[in-house]
């Protein structure tokens, strides 16, 4: 058997296909008699329809349909895309409805769609269709929504909330009594999106023997997208599948169910045609979910020495217009503020509120990076105040090894408590300042301010909750021809899931990871799937197909030794083959096992084992298991221009055991770039009324090459103690501690202006105006 | 109505795809690159963002990098066009570069890399031996969301090794 195939970093069974420009994505299938689609969006923030008219649109050569909310209710069971979590309670006029009926609530909102020979055509047809819009007061401002004349989002809504809750525990009240220090702060974290670069699209199949759908869509749950589809159509699972085809790229962008797969599938069932729905780059702006939109209040309490006593505050969270998850995001953002930091009492105060803009999900981090930049702000302020290093502040509130694991009186969703199982904080910032050279470096920001250089060097903690259950399905299935196949519900979206897989499951036959076949994400081979989110697949689908690959494993040696007279203990397993130690000569492909299993006459099967070389496991997570980060960052400002440069960024991160280092790698390296842009670049503007303003990527800023750094990786390995593996998520650690370590290098460098940043992204004009402010005392 | 007698105005335009001639009657407002993907079938080519910034769907038009979301294809007449499916050799060999990305993870959902590399083949033709600033300048027109563009830094910098190399050591 092979050892090592865990933790070395086998090159991806992935790449030969995109490299060759053979793979196949949603946009590559082509379906005979298909048609394509496009879709009427509502051009106003907020607007009644008093009318739909698709005459003239009908009377253009190639087109063949315009569908709208009177044409497909009636196939609807409700015109609802269920949310996350059926019993959770909400405002019910943010419910994310499929499709409008009399009103839009933000720009982008479906009004109609239009099925025509070509995208051309159904783009020429759109100006056609005739809706008559009563134009309604608009709230783009999460924080004017909530005065009390605000004008109604939802104009039925008796306000523009979603829901209010509270994070807290312990008792601030007698904290901040007797804190030595109390310090204000007031932070702004500003909304952008997901962008992968292959948008959101959906092909949907008309099945006429069945009646059925077959849709392959470019998500991140085909589980979800067959289980809404099954619920809103009121049809019977065997009757729709969904798989994905490769997938260019999701953070969070296709978590979710959207109107526009549901539309298009109901369209289908009307046309009774294959469909395609291709979205571009404007639609992905107007219409794909958001995040990052919160205001924040609050107050940190502290010792003489600057230990934590307390938070309290309030955060608003701009939803947009629909819930069309559940409303985690402020949730979550609410729960990351302690951290690794002993923090004794906490309260905050959240308000969902709602507004005429495009919904609000989880984008990479989900609420994480929010709250991680609350805490770090304030830990950078406290040092400020009290004249401390921001490295010590930290040092001296950090959860210490010796108290792992760590209970936290925090409830998640699930009701569970926050329980830090593995990990050492202190040593994983001891070994991040190390590599940064941070104690060194007052003498060489001292040189450099002498030359007129404005250097600084800031940092961050983070620990992010990963492996989110209740399981993710691993099938592992040895056919007759020998070929070794993992299927699950887990999503592959260009992580690379599908190579550690195979890694995962090679390690129990002996072979290579190349000779293991990985299908994930189709519905037709896995019946239940739960999707790519929250860092959680390595962990839970991992663990299944670690179990799956086991007991096969298993099932293939009991009926080796049967086939060959043999006792299992004279077995071994390698090249998938089965043979008789020190027998040359002696043994029996897993080709030859699986024959024997399948029932063929004639072959000697062990009475105990059962038919099929197969095994399903759904391993389930006893609890959440928790990675962490430090990030340490060097940044050089130029005060003339705002301009601002990283020239060095060293992350140390915990993620458990590691099954491919270079993917983990590249999953920290894209995070981190990500946070790159949330913290300088990405910005989605609105105006006042909710129009947005930035809806091409001239206009909307993604970081590019020149302006990412190379990123120095130090690993460190604490396995979980809560699966099999030891692993612990990856997928969004990259991106959380990003934005307020960039945040607190850039006020480093600006010291001698006393500038102080409480937002996210932060532009050169914006730094400008900061110095200024700075030097006049403000 | 009017728009019936304007479109679809038709055009026959001859272009030559990775060596293989196609005389193909299409649309006048055809972009190049619905052209490839969808009537020459070459779908290894992505379109990311329609407006010419991200260059997932650049090409090499007469050995030129072209967004061809940009280009009609009538404009591209008589033209040679290289598309990723052109890189590898007759034999499938892979070119340097694409095995310099698969080797240096310079590649996560691959729906930038063809863009990327079609990009990266004309710049090495041009600059053999490129320092790590003038390869991150030259990344500049293209957009990746999932690497963080250091795999694709050191795989454009071994692949210019590769190429020299075959070359003799010989940087021109």
């Amino acid at each position: 058997m092979s050892e090592g195939l865990i933790g070395t970093p086998v090159r991806r069974l992935e790449d030969a296909a995109l490299l060759t420009g053979t793979a196949r994505f949603v946009d590559d299938i082509e379906l005979p008699e298909m048609l394509e689609c496009a879709f009427v969006r509502s051009p106003h923030p907020h607007a009644a329809i008093r009318s739909i008219n698709p005459t003239p649109a009908l009377s253009l050569p190639g087109v063949h349909a315009v569908f709208s909310y009177a044409d497909l209710a009636p196939l609807f069971t409700k015109n609802l895309i269920p949310p996350d979590n059926p019993g959770l309670k909400f405002a019910e006029t943010t419910k994310a409805i499929v499709l409008a009926e009399e009103e839009v609530c933000y720009v982008g909102e479906i009004v109609a769609i239009v099925l025509a020979d070509s995208r051309y055509i159904a783009e020429d047809a759109l100006s056609l269709v005739d809706v008559d819009y009563e134009i309604l007061p608009a709230v783009a401002d999460c924080r004017d929504a909530l005065a009390p004349d605000a004008p109604r989002a939802h104009r039925h809504a008796p306000d523009n909330i979603v829901t209010t809750f509270r994070t807290e525990f312990g008792d601030c009240h007698s904290a901040f009594g007797t804190a030595a220090h109390v310090f204000d702060l007031s932070l702004k974290q500003h909304r952008g999106s997901g962008h992968p670069i292959e948008g959101r699209g959906i092909v949907v199949q008309f099945e006429s023997a069945t009646k059925g759908l077959t849709v392959w869509s470019s998500t991140q749950g085909a589980h979800r997208v067959r289980n809404t589809l099954v619920d809103i159509f009121g049809l019977d699972e065997d009757r729709v599948r969904a798989a994905t085809p490769d997938v260019g790229g999701g953070f969070g962008s296709k978590h979710i169910v959207y109107p526009e797969e549901v539309i298009v599938a109901g369209a289908a069932l009307l046309q009774k045609c294959p469909l395609k729905w291709i979205e571009d780059r404007r639609e992905h702006f107007l219409a794909a979910i958001q995040e990052r939109d919160q205001y924040w209040e609050f107050e940190v309490a502290t010792d003489e020495e600057g230990h934590l006593l307390g938070v309290r505050g309030s955060m608003i969270h701009d939803q947009g217009a629909y819930t069309l998850l559940g409303f985690n995001v402020g949730h979550n953002a609410s729960l990351a503020v302690p951290g690794p930091y002993v923090l004794p009492n906490y309260q905050l105060d959240v308000t969902i509120a709602v507004t005429n803009k495009v919904g609000t999900i989880p984008v990479r981090g989900a609420g994480y990076p929010e709250g991680t930049f609350a805490m770090e702000r304030a830990m950078d302020l406290i040092a400020d105040k009290l004249g401390m290093d921001r490295a010590e502040i930290r040092r001296r509130n950090l959860i210490t090894a010796e108290m792992i694991p760590y209970e936290l009186p925090l409830r998640a969703r699930d009701g569970s408590t926050t329980h830090y199982e593995s990990g050492d904080y202190p040593l994983c910032l001891q070994k991040a300042l190390d590599r940064a050279g941070y104690t060194q470096f007052a003498e060489r920001q001292a040189t450099a301010l002498s030359e007129g250089r404005y250097i600084g060097m800031g940092l961050a903690n983070c620990v992010k909750i990963t492996g989110r259950g209740p399981f993710e399905t691993g099938i592992v299935r040895i056919g007759p021809s020998g070929q070794i196949t993992v299927h699950t519900g887990a999503m592959a979206m260009g992580q690379g899931i599908k190579t550690a897989y195979a890694q995962i499951c090679a390690d129990q036959f002996g072979v290579n990871p190349s000779d293991v076949r990985v299908i994930a994400g189709d519905t037709g081979t896995v019946p239940m799937g739960i999707g790519g989110f929250g860092s959680r697949q390595t962990v839970t689908a991992g663990s299944s197909i670690h179990l799956a690959s086991i007991e096969v494993r298993e099932k293939a040696l009991k009926t080796a030794a049967h086939m060959l007279e043999a006792s299992e203990q004279d077995l071994e397993l390698k090249d998938g083959k089965i043979n008789v130690a020190g027998v040359p000569g002696l043994s029996v492909s897993l080709s030859d096992v699986a024959k024997a299993l399948s029932g063929a006459v004639g072959y000697a099967r062990p009475k105990d084992v059962s038919p099929g070389l197969e095994a399903t496991a759904n391993f389930m997570p006893t609890g959440l298991t928790y990675g962490n980060g430090v990030h340490v960052v060097e940044v050089e400002v130029d005060i003339g221009t705002g301009g601002v440069k990283i020239t060095r960024y060293v992350v140390v991160n915990d993620s458990g055991r590691l099954i491919n280092p270079q993917i983990v790698e590249g999953q920290i390296i894209g995070g981190v770039a990500h946070g790159i842009g949330n913290a300088l670049f990405e910005w989605m503007g609105y105006d006042e009324s909710g129009q947005p303003v930035t809806t091409t990527f001239a206009e909307y800023l993604l970081p590019t090459a020149p302006v990412v750094p190379n990123i120095e990786i130090v690993h460190h390995e604490t396995p979980s103690t809560v699966n099999p593996l030891g692993v612990k998520g990856v997928g969004e650690a990259g991106v959380i501690p990003a934005a307020p370590a960039i945040m607190s290098a850039i006020e480093n460098a600006l010291a001698p202006f006393n500038v102080r940043i409480a937002e996210t992204p932060i532009s050169p004009p914006r730094i400008i105006e900061l110095i200024e402010a700075g030097k006049n005392g403000a | 109505m009017s728009v019936e007698q304007e479109f679809p105005e038709l055009r026959t335009v001859i272009l030559t795809v990775n060596g293989e001639r196609h005389e193909i009657e299409i649309e006048t407002r055809m972009t190049l690159a619905d052209c490839i993907r969808h009537r020459i079938g070459k779908t290894g080519t992505h379109l990311g963002c329609e407006h010419g910034v991200c260059g997932a769907c650049t090409v090499l038009v007469n050995g030129r990098s072209a967004r061809s979301c940009l280009m009609l294809a009538v404009q591209a007449n008589g033209a040679e066009i290289i598309t990723v499916e052109g890189l590898a050799t007759d034999g499938g060999e892979w070119h340097p570069l694409q095995q310099a990305f698969h080797e240096h993870h310079a590649l996560q959902c691959g729906f930038c890399t063809a863009g990327i590399l079609t990009s990266m083949v004309e710049f090495l033709g041009e600059h053999p031996d490129p320092n790590e600033e003038e390869v991150r300048e030259a990344l500049s027109g293209n957009i990746c969301r999932c690497t963080g563009y250091q795999g694709i830094v050191n795989a454009v910098l071994d692949a210019a090794g590769r190429l020299r190399a075959a070359n003799g050591g010989d940087v021109k």
